[in-house]
């Protein structure tokens, strides 16, 4: 590895928002991301021919930043694409920091939106599947994660109770969210009664299937002070991917998390016990479990106990998806930039019921395939700069 | 049959046009011997009557891991670390490797 110069603090998110959450007939997927992209411009006092730097993914539209473009006439100098599955925007982050650092670009808008829900009732994927793979029907993307989560149950010896207190964590959270999708209560009885999909894992272990979209604007830090009261700084941002099919993973316990999130806290100069708020890409119970170990929150094996007794719920020590995550709030289909939305909301201290007092450091974690490509960002408050 | 590096002797699976890593081009078709062990499992429901059904990753011996089946014991059944062997069966017409669970 070369000497890492990511640009600590250099750039910042002045505006954050989100559209259509839960369900949003009658938008197509670019209308959904549109919509977002306008409404955080808009906050930021900005409008679309600000825009000069470009990064988005579509389930539905390979080309979707060429489409983005002509949809609201604006002409990006540096447009970007990259697919890394639910990981991309977490990396469209990193590469925009660095390009405006480099006087790229100077106003990057980073968009999501899917309408996976209203249009098509499940999971968009546009994935290429396996000829060595598919005769054997595992149901993807949940079958993957269930093949990980038993070898991690055969190793670590995880109880069911224990993927139980993710999902039920998650849904105490949204249950402080309004824009969470899921807001009845969940207890242990109802989770564990839950129907299997795919053993050991459970309806209630596994995302919801919704709309929604997504947006975050970025600048330099020092344009940033005039377009937003409270800017969020980009203190580290650094991804891996080291598979793409669960059968090629090369030790079905430990993501490329232990290699992008060292990097990124190194990057910002922080360790685990430093960060205030936790967002990850919780596709399933198991992820949550992974990433607070693979991240370094507690040490391989041990996550299953770390969750226990609420830790990670409101009130708890460690603070981990306070939107209600991929499993109660959002999912339509790649979640990884509302963990940064999530994120920045609490940094700029506008979380509502939720708010994790004094939050400072946020820690936010996209996931890409079938954990496959992993992405971590440090952001940061002014005082942390 | 899997690939196998002359340089290396690496085997590899799936089929491809270089080994990983090494990037080694030599690969050659060899026998393989069919003995594995289950390396993850999962049980597949489906909504009934469909029956439910077992998928599987399967440590090769000689290395590489795959995805498939065990047969011969129910899906629930099957256990990480059993010593399974690999057979010829058939699916919509067309052949396909499952794994025997082994006594």
């Amino acid at each position: 590895m070369s000497q890492d110069k990511f640009p600590r603090g250099k750039t910042a998110i002045v505006a954050s928002a989100t559209y259509g959450m839960g369900e949003a007939p009658g938008l197509s997927s670019m209308d959904l991301a549109v919509s977002a992209s306008l409404r955080a411009l808009a906050s930021a006092g900005l409008k679309p021919g600000d825009v000069d730097g470009l990064f988005i993914g579509l389930p539905d539209d390979f080309l979707s930043g060429l489409t983005f473009a002509e949809y609201l006439g604006i002409t990006p100098q540096v447009t970007d694409n990259n697919r890394t599955g639910g990981s991309a925007f977490l990396t469209h982050c990193m590469w925009a920091a660095l390009a405006l650092e480099a006087g790229q670009c100077d106003v990057a808008l980073v968009a999501y939106g899917s309408n996976q829900r209203s249009a098509a009732g499940g999971l968009v994927s546009a994935m290429r599947p396996s000829p060595y793979e598919a005769p054997y029907k595992l149901p993807r993307p949940v079958g993957a994660y269930a093949l990980a989560t038993s070898r991690y149950m055969h190793e670590y010896g995880l109880k069911r109770e224990q993927l139980g207190a993710v999902a039920i964590a998650a849904r105490q959270w949204a249950q402080l969210n309004p824009d969470a999708f899921l807001r009845e209560p969940l207890g242990m009885h109802e989770y564990l009664a839950s129907r299997l999909v795919s053993d050991p894992l459970s309806v209630r272990d596994c995302c919801l299937v919704t709309d929604g979209a997504a947006a975050i604007v970025m600048t330099r830090a020092d344009r940033a002070k005039s377009l937003a009261q409270r800017p969020v700084y980009i203190l580290g941002n650094a991804a891996s991917t080291h598979h793409r099919d669960i059968t090629s993973m090369p030790d079905l316990t430990t993501t490329a998390a232990a290699i992008s999130g060292p990097r990124a806290m190194a990057q910002a100069g922080v360790t685990p016990k430093d960060i205030d708020v936790v967002e990850v890409y919780d596709a399933f119970t198991i992820n949550t479990l992974l990433f607070l170990e693979d991240l370094g929150f507690c040490r391989k094996g041990e996550a299953g106990a770390f969750v226990e007794g609420g830790r990670i719920a409101p009130g708890g020590e460690l603070p981990v998806n306070t939107n209600g995550g991929g499993l109660s709030c959002v999912h339509p289909g790649m979640y990884g930039l509302f963990t940064i939305v999530e994120a920045v909301q609490q940094l700029q201290g506008t979380a509502g019921a939720r708010q994790v007092k004094d939050a400072k450091l946020a820690l936010a974690h996209g996931n890409g395939g079938e954990l496959s490509s992993q992405a971590t960002m440090v952001l940061g408050t002014e005082e942390t700069l | 049959m899997l690939q196998r590096s002359r340089s290396s002797g690496g085997y590899v699976f799936y089929p491809r046009v270089a080994e990983p890593r090494t990037g080694n081009r030599d690969l050659e078709w060899v026998a393989a011997s069919g003995d594995g062990i289950v390396h993850a499992t999962t049980v597949v429901r489906r909504k009934p009557p469909e029956p439910a059904f077992n998928v599987a990753l399967v440590q090769l011996a000689e290395g590489p891991r795959m995805m498939s089946r065990v047969e011969g014991v129910a899906p629930g059944e099957v256990r990480i670390g059993m010593a399974v062997k690999a057979r010829i069966a058939s699916a919509d017409g067309k052949p396909l490797v499952v794994f025997d669970a082994q006594p």
